[in-house]
């Protein structure tokens, strides 16, 4: 007896369950987690606790599930334009690193300066690296018609190689004892923080009024119409006369410039300077932040709370359990994994005959 | 000869449409029976019904005389039938004796298969190299793999489906003369077509069917091209017309010597297509699917930069290369074969499937931004003139039934007022309802002014509403045709790709 494994596609899909399925993945996400506690011969009530109430329990708490959230809700709304154009641009921790250098750079450049105009400078030359690291995947596929999965990820190694040459080499702080890293930034760099003994800063607000502007682009304009039609066929984009290369470029350099911002933020905020490990993999974390909150601007605003505190979660673990911080990747990977099978099994009908 | 299958009675139907209907007829063993027909006329359905691949409402079929009941593709292959399809299913990367064993259903090794197949290939006069990938053979050679795989299994039948339709004139003698000695040897050959040369060449019987019905099965010893195409289209009426006078001889749109020449083997390449439209004209462009419907399609929309020489003039400005917007602006209208994914977005709801058309037009937008109101009231009108029947404009497309969605999107491209509309397919798989609504707007509309292709497998369809009709033939169109006192045995010609 042969058994077949039949997937068929759901004529009539439900849109509920498409808006639900986040939340499915998060409690089969807490169920299947609770038993690598036990493995590890802990109790999961307790460890839930340790991993995600308690890192929230007071303001200082509060302030670093923000200071997390923040990169990867800017990231991740950036990357919802390509992901909703069904263009998968993963490289978007490159493009932070690179928005980190343009913009710490120019930190750098004017590192005795008090001028007003030198923070904003370095968002703006941060936005502009991100693009800039974008647009170069956006031109090879367009080009070449390479695979921009292949092409975004490998800038990111890229990039992260030229952050390091830099804060080895030219960039390195010469009373830094030879360690890699360089000068702090001069206080007119630094990214003014919203309460005063706490690390939140004000890219807080940055991710709320992007978060903003994307769901106007989404709902109101032809940009996110354009957006909208290309990803969901684009047969009927070409009919209704769209350039679908134009798109490609846009979306890149949209998500490119979120993810320079982000990294900007980071290095001006709570690093205050440029050395190798600027991100805890923000830019790859968003990936999941972006589809947990279903491309849609307010679902990525939650997602990446959720997901911030895994950070936070993961780094007590590591404190009071006495487990590795990497079980942190280990929910972030089992919400993904859970999220992509609730969504197959919503889109299509398994059956075994 | 004795019969070796014994259709009685075969009834299938599908929602809308009698595939078969009462088909009956034997075929004599180790012959050549060709099935002949319109598109939708039920040969397809018919073989794919010998073959286990679909199962009949009712009716039997005996093999040897012996009642077979045929559940799947593999019984219909332990009966001896096999079957190649008009695409092939190999494996691109893998080299032709691999692609071979993968088709067998007893365990053999590879030596022994290699050693089986060049028995068969010699005898037979295929020339294929058992060790080159797939990817690197022609589409004749492909051709070839799959008959060698099907001739493996030693069968008793062998049904072909448009065998000639990829291949180039010699490929096609050589493959005749493959086909007449696979004969010789005891085989039975079943083969589909419309082209009535190559049946009259080949095959001993014919059966003709029409509508799902057999109109008779011959012998092809007595019969010709032209009596053979006129019992395939059967008695058509045509309503007589004429293109109001008011509106005669001034021309809207031209094709001049038009021609393709792309190396993709599964595309038709056009050849010096010529084409003049007055203003109120209705021409129709009838032929059977994949002679170049598709590609013709494609340089009119000109979605993709699709490579021809030749001129295209609308108004006398030559719009080659203008893109799908530019000529959208330009008040020509396109209602494309595929509904769902190409004209209309199914996710998206009734009010952006308008603007998804309509986004050239001004008065839909507020700078960058989207005029929804204005949207919705003109979606409103759409549906109310176009009698669709659907609840609100905020209903998504994929839910409205094949015919209301129809309606929809060429009331929609009606609406925004062409002066060109090119419509492939209109009534493509919609209910007789909105079929005869959609016909009686079109001809509504002529008398408006507006010119009006359409491209149409639907010979009965184009009689009806069209001025003029022309065929498509292998990428060749045929004159046109007047369709009032039209000549039904010329059309059977040229359907069957005798042009004068």
């Amino acid at each position: 007896m042969v058994y077949l494994i039949r997937v068929q596609l759901r004529e009539d899909y439900s849109n509920l369950i498409f808006y639900l399925s986040p939340l499915v993945a998060v409690v089969l996400t807490l169920f299947f987690g609770s038993f690598i506690f036990l493995i590890l011969d802990l109790s999961p009530i307790e460890s839930f606790k340790i991993f995600f109430i308690s890192p929230i329990s007071n303001s200082y708490g509060i302030s670093e599930l923000f200071v997390k959230a923040t990169p990867l809700a800017i990231i991740a709304l950036g990357l919802s334009y390509c992901f909703k154009n069904n263009i998968y641009n993963i490289g978007a921790e490159g493009q932070l690193t690179m928005g980190a250098i343009f913009g710490g750079g120019i930190g750098l450049l004017f590192n005795d300066s008090t001028s007003v105009f030198l923070l904003p400078l370095m968002i703006l030359f941060g936005a502009i690296g991100g693009s800039f690291w974008a647009t170069i995947p956006a031109i090879l596929k367009t080009k070449f018609n390479t695979n921009e999965i292949l092409t975004s990820l490998m800038l990111t190694y890229v990039a992260l190689f030229i952050l390091d040459y830099f804060v080895v080499g030219p960039w390195k702080d010469p009373e830094g004892y030879g360690l890699p890293k360089s000068m702090p930034f001069p206080d007119a760099g630094r990214l003014p923080v919203l309460f005063d003994g706490l690390r939140v800063h004000i890219g807080v607000y940055f991710a709320m009024i992007i978060c903003f502007i994307t769901y106007i682009v989404y709902n109101k304009t032809l940009f996110g119409f354009k957006l909208k039609v290309s990803g969901l066929s684009s047969k009927a984009s070409q009919y209704a006369g769209f350039k679908y290369k134009n798109l490609i470029f846009y979306t890149f350099i949209i998500s490119g410039a979120c993810a320079g911002l982000a990294g900007l933020f980071e290095v001006s905020g709570p690093i205050g300077l440029l050395y190798r490990d600027i991100s805890p993999n923000y830019g790859f974390t968003a990936i999941i932040v972006a589809f947990l909150g279903r491309l849609n601007p307010i679902g990525i605003i939650l997602s990446s709370l959720l997901i911030a505190l895994t950070y936070l979660g993961a780094e007590d673990a590591q404190l009071f359990l006495k487990i590795p911080s990497a079980v942190g990747f280990v929910f972030q990977g089992l919400v993904l994994f859970f999220l992509l099978g609730t969504d197959f099994l919503n889109k299509y009908r398994v059956s075994i005959e | 000869m004795q019969s070796i299958v014994e259709f009685k009675n075969i009834f299938k139907t599908y929602p809308g449409v009698i595939a078969n209907d009462d088909v009956s007829f034997n075929i004599k063993e180790q012959s050549i029976h060709a099935i002949l027909g319109e598109n939708g006329a039920g040969k397809s359905t018919l073989v794919k019904i010998l073959y286990g691949h679909v199962k009949p409402d009712s009716g039997e079929i005996l093999i040897n005389s012996d009642l077979a009941i045929i559940n799947s593709p593999s019984t219909a292959k332990n009966l001896g039938i096999n079957m190649v399809f008009q695409h092939f299913s190999l494996f691109e990367s893998l080299t032709v004796a691999e692609n071979l064993i993968l088709g067998m259903n007893e365990n053999i090794s590879l030596t022994k298969l290699k050693d089986k197949s060049k028995t068969i290939c010699d005898k037979y006069g295929f020339n294929l190299n058992l060790n080159s990938p797939i990817s690197s053979l022609s589409v004749g050679q492909r051709q070839s793999v799959e008959i060698v795989r099907s001739l493996l299994n030693n069968p008793k039948i062998l049904i072909m489906d448009e065998p000639t339709s990829v291949l180039t004139p010699d490929e096609i003698s050589k493959l005749f003369k493959i086909i007449k000695n696979l004969v010789k040897d005891g085989l039975t050959v079943i083969f589909i077509s419309h082209k009535l040369e190559e049946i009259i060449n080949l095959s001993d019987y014919v059966t003709i069917m029409r509508n799902g019905k057999v109109v008779s099965t011959i012998s092809t010893q007595n019969e010709d091209p032209e009596t053979l195409g006129y019992k395939m289209l059967g008695y058509k009426v045509s309503k007589a017309k004429q293109v109001s006078d008011n509106n005669f001889s001034q021309e809207i749109f031209n094709i001049k010597n038009l021609s393709t020449q792309s190396k993709d083997p599964f595309t038709v390449n056009l050849n010096k297509i010529d084409l003049n439209l007055i203003k109120g004209q209705i021409f129709g462009i009838a032929g059977v699917a994949g002679n170049g419907q598709k590609e013709l399609m494609e340089i009119l929309l000109n979605e993709n930069d699709y490579e021809f020489s030749g001129d295209i003039f609308f108004k006398d400005l030559n719009i080659n290369n203008l893109s799908t917007f530019q000529r959208k602006s330009l008040s020509i209208s396109y209602v494309t074969e595929d509904r769902l994914g190409h004209s209309a977005v199914p996710e998206m709801s009734l009010s952006e499937n308008i603007f998804l058309s309509m986004n050239h037009k001004s008065e839909f937008k507020k700078g960058y931004f989207i005029n929804f109101k204005k949207i919705n009231s003109f979606a409103n009108d759409v549906i109310k003139n176009f009698k669709v029947d659907t609840p609100s404009y905020n209903v998504k497309a994929g839910k409205l039934s094949g015919g209301n969605l129809q309606k929809f999107i060429i009331g929609r491209e009606i609406m925004s007022n062409p002066e060109l509309l090119i419509l492939s397919q209109p009534t493509w798989g919609i209910d007789a309802g909105s079929e005869a609504f959609i016909k009686k707007t079109i001809v509504e509309l002529s008398q408006k002014g507006v010119s009006i292709i359409i491209i149409s497998h639907d010979l009965d369809e184009l009689l009806e509403v069209c001025h003029e009709i022309a065929v498509l033939y292998e990428g060749s169109l045929s004159k046109p045709l007047n369709v009032e006192n039209i000549n039904i045995t010329k059309l059977g010609k040229y359907m069957g790709g005798l042009f004068d």
